[in-house]
């Protein structure tokens, strides 16, 4: 059996979402071979040989895969298939991910299961559905199994001895879409979905400033990652890639401190299988209480400070 | 150009759902259902469209049994033209609605799509893209902003490290986010407008599409609940346990 794993990259980095999904591929048994489609992506091409448990790199070259469109790159990975023999297509459940994976599986004709956080065997798998609040079993017995999945469920493979790596050719291109502008926030900050610690900020802030100024020096002491509620990026305190959630960022750091945010369900769907859960807030009765390990009712402005002096 | 906004009805978002004691599914008796809050954001998108002259017709478009007339009625008072309902009483995963919808394109033509990112019930993120898979059409998912520029769209994603900002020929395909606009409430009179517009109910298996779920759905299960913690009573303690208990700091 093949399974192929389609790297996520800026042709320079692979993205960790990535080394999660070959962990994945590996459970499914048989080889794995990485897909790195990409212009100038030599570098890439090279981290990727060396993450453990990949049988072979496949790289493809071309201008119009630079800007990984899912139109080009879902056509190339469906002839790959095609031409390969691949049973399994899997890629980690990023925004990257979600965009590109079910326009592969549509052109296959099979169905895609969507953020999988377990597989029993190839065509069994288990998936959360209403915002986490269930997790349902779910079979497959489409000849191509599509799947993404969420990468706080497997863990991240590591360098290993180096795979081969062969050429493919490149598709065409469609020509449907351009990238016109690409507006990437860099951090010296750990990454949202990869940081040890996270401290995330809600609507208790009251303003971007204050995100700012009470949560930053928290965040430098702690060496953590940032993140936010939806209600605190809509009213524009963070950038939209801080939103932790359902319909955000999926995070399962050792340690979450939730400051002045109330603990909605789809807030918890992004956070509540961290390790040790902190909230901070003022009021007794929010339900981030609920699924605190330790909870500290007091008035942020006041307590985080506190927090930060003493560290 | 028309536009052709799909809508799901899907369990409110404020109720948290329970398993049944069978573990066969979600008990839906008597719980509170609602249009899926992405897709009311995709039905605001498309009437600020023909508000400014943009687009020519909303046309609202749901795949599921009779009670999803209702869903639709609630985007036609939001200010959608029409309203088709393709019914079937079968359970319809995201391949098969794109494939629904797809028929549907096919009569209507219409210029663009926006559907919802996710429906907030299968969580699937699937079908937009699946459509415009089958469309042979671009796509531009996660939208925040959508401007229309002649015979194409540039829409601006929520992508993981921040923003991009797409061209795409049309027709495409758009999947609606959060931040994309903020809907309005349909107001008393619009609701009983609403009454008065045309809605076609068009049956699944008049559009010759296979339709049969390929997924197979077992056991249902909540998650393990996490265990019921401490307060603290101040910082001085709460650091204290994160360094000797928790061991995280
Ligand atoms: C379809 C859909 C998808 C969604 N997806 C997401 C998602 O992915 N992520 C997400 O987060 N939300 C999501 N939401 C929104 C969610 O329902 C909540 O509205 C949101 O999480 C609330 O954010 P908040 O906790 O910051 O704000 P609030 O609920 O307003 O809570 C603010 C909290 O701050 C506390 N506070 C105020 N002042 C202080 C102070 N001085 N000191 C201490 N505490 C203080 C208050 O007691 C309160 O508990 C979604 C909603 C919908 C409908
Ligand atoms: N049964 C349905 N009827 C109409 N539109 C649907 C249906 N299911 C999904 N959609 C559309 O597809 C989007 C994504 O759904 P999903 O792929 O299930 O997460 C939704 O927001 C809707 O716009």
């Amino acid at each position: 059996m093949k399974t192929l794993v389609i790297a996520e990259h800026d042709n320079s980095t692979l993205a960790g979402a990535t080394r999660h999904a070959v962990t994945a591929a590996a459970q499914l048994g048989g080889e794995v071979d990485l897909l790195v489609a990409g212009n100038d992506c030599g570098a890439v091409v090279a981290e990727a040989a060396r993450v453990a448990g990949v049988s072979r790199v496949i790289q493809v070259e071309a201008a119009f895969y630079r800007d990984q469109l899912a139109e080009n790159l879902a056509a190339l990975v469906v002839s790959l298939v095609q031409l390969k023999l691949y049973e399994n297509v899997l890629v980690g459940s990023s925004a990257w991910g979600r965009n590109v994976a079910p326009r592969i599986a549509a052109l296959l004709d099979v169905a895609q299961v969507s953020d999988v956080v377990k597989i029993s065997r190839r065509g069994c798998y288990q998936r959360p559905i209403y915002a986490g609040n269930v997790l349902v079993g779910v079979e497959s017995d489409d000849p191509v199994q599509v799947l993404t999945v969420r990468t706080t469920a497997f863990d991240a493979a590591g360098e290993g001895s180096p795979a081969p790596i062969e050429s493919a050719a490149a598709g065409a291109d469609l020509g449907l879409s351009q990238l016109l502008r690409r507006e990437i926030s860099r951090s010296e900050r750990p990454e949202l979905g990869a940081a040890k610690i996270v401290v995330s900020g809600g609507r208790g802030l009251g303003n971007g400033d204050n995100y700012q100024q009470v949560l930053t020096p928290l965040a430098d002491k702690l060496g953590a990652a940032l993140g936010a509620s939806r209600a605190a990026v809509d009213a524009g305190y963070v950038p939209n890639d801080y939103q932790v959630g359902q319909t955000g960022k999926i995070v399962a750091p050792g340690l979450y401190v939730a400051v002045g945010i109330s603990g909605a369900i789809q807030h918890l769907a992004g956070m509540k299988d961290s390790g040790v859960i902190v909230a901070i807030n003022k009021d007794p009765d929010a339900p981030i209480f609920q699924v605190a390990d330790y909870g500290l009712v007091a008035d942020l402005f006041e307590a985080v400070p506190a927090l930060t002096g003493s560290l | 150009m028309k536009v052709l906004v799909p809508v799901k009805r899907v369990v409110d978002y404020n109720v948290k759902v329970r398993v049944r004691s069978d573990n066969s599914g979600v008990d839906l008796n008597g719980v509170k259902m609602a249009i899926n809050p992405f897709d009311e954001i995709a039905v605001e998108e498309a009437v600020r469209l023909r508000e400014s002259q943009q687009a020519a017709e909303v046309i609202v478009v749901s795949c599921g049994g009779p009670a999803s007339q209702e869903t639709l009625r609630t985007a036609l008072a939001m200010g959608a033209d029409r309203a088709i309902l393709v019914e079937s009483d079968a359970e319809l995963q995201p391949l098969a609605v794109a494939k629904l919808l797809k028929a549907v394109v096919d009569r209507e033509q219409p210029g663009l799509v926006i559907c919802g990112k996710q429906a907030i019930d299968d969580d699937a993120n699937q079908t937009g893209q699946m459509l415009a898979a089958l469309m042979g059409a671009g796509q531009a998912t996660f939208a925040s902003k959508l401007v229309v520029e002649g015979s194409s769209i540039h829409v601006t994603r929520e992508v993981d490290g921040g923003l991009e900002t797409l061209a795409v020929g049309l027709p495409a395909v758009v999947t609606a986010d959060l931040r994309l606009n903020e809907p309005r409430y349909a107001t008393l009179p619009n609701i009983m407008k609403a009454k008065k517009k045309p809605l076609e109910v068009l049956p699944a298996a008049s559009l010759g599409v296979d339709v049969a779920p390929r997924l197979r759905h077992g056991r249902h299960e909540e998650p393990a609940p996490r265990k019921g913690g401490v307060k603290v009573a101040d910082v001085a303690e709460l650091l204290s346990k994160l360094k000797n208990e928790a061991k995280v700091i």
